[in-house]
């Protein structure tokens, strides 16, 4: 039932503990940790390396797009924990982005409103990526497939 | 009413926000962006019919068919990227 927008990383060991403490309900913990991925870019004939990408949001609503989100997921499945942490600013490739954490009774509700979370955040919070390239700055477009994700849990479950 | 932009749209606009007084006949989200295209070249570019841009009003996801009422908050942003 937390959702939290930060510039620091998180401790994923910590977050977890905290999230299950004290709760003998839950038999399954599903866990989705983002990272920075390193990647590469073509300019002419040379590929050049992205080591790292700015994350602007949008405070106030990103807060409440989290929550709505998660409250679909609460809607859907029977849940006993929920936690969403995503970071905002400057990140290294490895460095972590969003985690992503879901206990319930049974490992199916946990699995599939893990996945249902990322899919929806994804699309639905507003977060903005600009990559640092070697030719300078360049604004991360959507990607279709991230949109085809998140419409298929439209009618689910 | 405040107007906020984010990502490119700020950058293309050349402010992240600014207060706006309306005219009487500017009603919705589309009609806002039709009326704030005429403020600067920025705006017109940020703005454009054909570019892919999305809608809050008061911080909630919005279409343009939606009234802005007495809303205090209208933000353009692209596509989001975040996860």
């Amino acid at each position: 039932m937390t959702v939290r927008v930060q510039e620091a990383d998180f401790d994923i060991g910590a977050e977890l503990d905290r999230l299950t403490n004290g709760n003998r309900r839950i038999g399954g913990l599903a866990v989705f940790v983002g990272l920075v991925r390193e990647m590469h870019t073509r300019d002419g004939l040379h590929r050049e390396r992205i080591e790292a990408l700015t994350l602007e949001h949008y405070p106030g609503m990103t807060e409440k797009a989290l929550e709505e989100i998660e409250a679909e997921a609460r809607r859907r499945w029977t849940l006993e924990a929920t936690l969403i942490v995503h970071r905002y600013g400057r990140l290294e490739a490895g460095d972590r982005i969003v985690l992503v954490a879901v206990g319930s009774p049974h490992r199916d509700a946990a699995f599939e409103a893990c996945e249902f979370l990322v899919d929806w955040l994804k699309t639905k919070a507003p977060f903005w990526k600009l990559e640092e390239t070697p030719v300078g700055e360049k604004w991360v477009e959507a990607h279709e497939g991230d949109d085809a994700a998140a419409a298929r849990w439209a009618s689910k479950p | 009413m405040k107007v906020r932009y984010f990502a490119w749209m700020k950058r293309t606009v050349g402010v992240a926000e600014e207060e706006v007084i309306l005219p009487a006949h500017v009603r919705t989200v589309g009609e806002l962006v039709e009326w704030l295209r005429a403020r600067s070249g920025g705006h017109a570019e940020a703005l454009a019919a054909g570019a892919a841009f999305g809608a809050a009003v008061d911080q909630r996801t919005a279409t343009f068919d939606v009234l802005l009422a007495d809303a205090k908050e209208v933000a353009f942003f692209p596509p989001f990227t975040g996860g």
